[in-house]
């Protein structure tokens, strides 16, 4: 309070509304088609154009980055449509395992198992999780969480796809750059068809779901068919990522179904803003270097990335996108209040 | 004519625990007709609601909807053969505009059968339903989020949402609860202009001076059991309901 007895308030003002506005199509002045264009295009570029500048090591983190960015994707695309997911390692390890056994007893080269492990992994979580589409909340959660250490588990008792020794020496990509590439660019389609799908009446069904299923059911919509679809895209997804990493280490073991393949994706999709994946997408790829560089550290790592986690979700609880796109769209100014 | 009705049900029940919320509730309604249903708080209306549309199973008793048995099918099911329904809680989607709401229902299965291959624009049909609804076409109202809607506007959204899918009974319960007087008198011409188009409407509702004024038959119930049926005016002349509703007498059991 100023001693005149002054004080003043932020005001938000729209920058933009033409070029925001849902139908009209900003084509009328340069400044508009850059200010619509700049903040897509340019992460894609940068991404397209990492793999060329990082070499070694870090070019390893880009692609945990991708995967990981895939997984939130994928948890991301789940929680649209109300499915609280606690288990993408299940995704995750179910296209490593697949992709694994394809190469190694059958000795099917990557680009052939990719695409096969993808798809029969989004079935293969599909039909599992089926049966527990009408649970909600927490207890879809739970299921979630228990399947991965389920076959964990089970692969290390029984022995099955080489038990708790995995399979080894799988065949890896033709080059370095088919590697990395596939990665960035999966991991943009993946990001761009998403945005598109949940902006469609297809998705627009999947928010409804999650806002009120009973108004949908009362709309003659079989709403646990369309989970059921949602979960083999977003299983898909994951399974993708899983069938990448093990032909990226030409290695599959249980610990694909890690908790960290669960945990990290919600952590990344909390932080960069939920609901929106480019939120999710910029998550990953803040968190995953993140943890990377804060490797040095030896074990205080865990404790300061936790810590930063905590901070940021405390300071930041919409996200870091929704923040950014908010700033982008609003100026802000400081006026006085009588 | 003749032979089986419209909508046929039979010895319904259903109990939640140790209450039995309806108890073998039968009755029968025909093609076109405006059926009412009354009842005190806690009667069993909404429950008997919820079981013709699926939402709650019913422990014993069957609902035949145009000769097809449709008990303890899935809310969707039923939906789809053309039972559609309100809540007395209105359900939208509330971070939606107003004119999306209406997408949803309009992409359904039985909307694209009933359309067949003409599906013209969604949006443009969502506003036209709306505009029927009273959104003005040319207001801001159908763009505005659901969220930012007033009462009576999320009631009628609830209507639109409800006919959107074309039904061939639509059963709507307490529509007119929290709505003015104003509202009401907007809305219930709408409502009486479905009936005479050909559309089976159940109602329930408790503002009877409305109600009666539209319907053809009533149904009343109280404790889930059905105490009356008949014309409006030979209901409220029954000595049940007149307890009922007024508690003239007093029981000791």
């Amino acid at each position: 309070m100023a001693e005149a007895g002054i004080t003043y308030r932020k005001k938000r003002l729209d920058r933009g509304i033409k070029a925001r506005a849902e139908t009209i199509f900003a084509i009328s002045s340069y400044r508009e088609i850059l200010y619509l264009l700049l903040p897509r295009v340019l992460p894609v570029i940068g991404l397209l154009v990492l793999p060329l500048v990082l070499k070694g090591y870090w070019g390893k983190v880009l692609i945990y980055a991708c995967m990981y960015g895939l997984l939130a994707l994928s948890w991301d695309f789940l929680s649209s449509c109300g499915l609280f997911s606690l288990g993408q390692a299940l995704f995750f390890g179910a296209g490593a395992y697949l992709a694994g056994t394809l190469n190694y007893y059958l000795h099917l080269p990557p680009l052939i198992t990719l695409p096969i492990a993808s798809v029969g992994g989004g079935l293969l979580c599909a039909l599992l999780l089926s049966p527990v589409v009408r649970l909600r909340g927490v207890y879809f959660a739970m299921v979630t969480l228990m399947l991965p250490i389920l076959f964990m588990k089970m692969i290390e008792t029984t022995g099955l796809m080489g038990g708790s020794h995995g399979l080894s020496a799988l065949a890896p990509f033709p080059n370095e750059w088919v590697g990395s590439y596939l990665a960035v660019v999966g991991f943009l389609v993946c990001l761009f068809v998403f945005r598109r799908i949940i902006h469609q009446d297809y998705g627009l069904i999947l928010r409804a779901i999650r806002d009120d299923d009973r108004a949908v059911m009362s709309a003659g919509i079989n709403i646990y068919w369309r989970k059921i679809q949602a979960l083999f895209l977003a299983g898909a997804v994951g399974a993708f990522a899983g069938a990448f990493m093990t032909h990226h280490y030409q290695f599959v073991g249980m610990s694909v179904f890690a908790l960290d393949y669960s945990i990290l994706p919600v952590a990344a999709a909390a932080l960069g803003g939920a609901g929106t994946f480019a939120g999710a997408a910029l998550g990953s790829v803040i968190l995953v270097p993140l943890s990377e560089a804060l490797r040095a550290l030896g074990g205080l790592r865990i404790a300061i990335y936790c810590g930063i986690l905590v901070v940021s979700i405390i300071g930041l609880p919409e996200g870091i996108f929704h923040y950014l796109e908010r700033k982008y769209h609003q100026f802000e100014r400081v006026v006085e209040v009588e | 004519m003749g032979g089986e009705p419209f909508l046929r049900v039979e010895k319904l029940r259903k109990h939640f625990g140790g209450v039995l919320a309806v108890l073998d509730v039968s009755f029968e309604l025909r093609q076109g007709e405006f059926l009412g249903i009354i009842g005190p708080n806690g009667s069993g209306k909404t429950t008997l609601v919820n079981l013709i549309t699926g939402f709650v199973k019913p422990d014993s008793g069957k609902v035949i909807f145009r000769r097809k048995n449709i008990t303890g099918k899935m809310p969707y099911t039923i939906a789809d053969m053309g039972i559609a329904r309100t809540f007395q809680m209105v359900r939208l989607f509330y971070n939606l505009p107003a004119y999306k709401n209406l997408i949803i229902p309009l992409c359904s299965p039985r909307v694209k059968k009933l359309r067949g291959g003409r599906y013209g624009e969604k949006d443009d049909a969502a506003i036209d339903l709306l505009d029927d609804m009273g959104f003005d076409r040319d207001s801001f109202v159908p763009y505005k989020l659901a969220s930012t809607l007033p009462h009576g506007y999320l009631k009628r959204l609830d209507l639109a949402r409800a006919v959107a899918i074309r039904p061939n009974l639509l059963i709507l319960d307490e529509l007119f609860s929290g709505m003015s007087m104003s509202e009401v008198a907007s809305v219930l011409p709408i409502i009486e202009k479905f009936n005479q188009e050909g559309l089976t409407i159940v109602m329930i509702e408790h503002r009877l001076r409305e109600l009666f004024r539209v319907v053809d038959r009533v149904l009343v119930l109280n404790f889930g059991q059905k105490i009356a049926e008949g014309s409006p005016q030979e209901v409220m002349e029954t000595e049940n309901v007149k307890r009922a509703y007024l508690g003239t007498d007093v029981e000791v059991i």
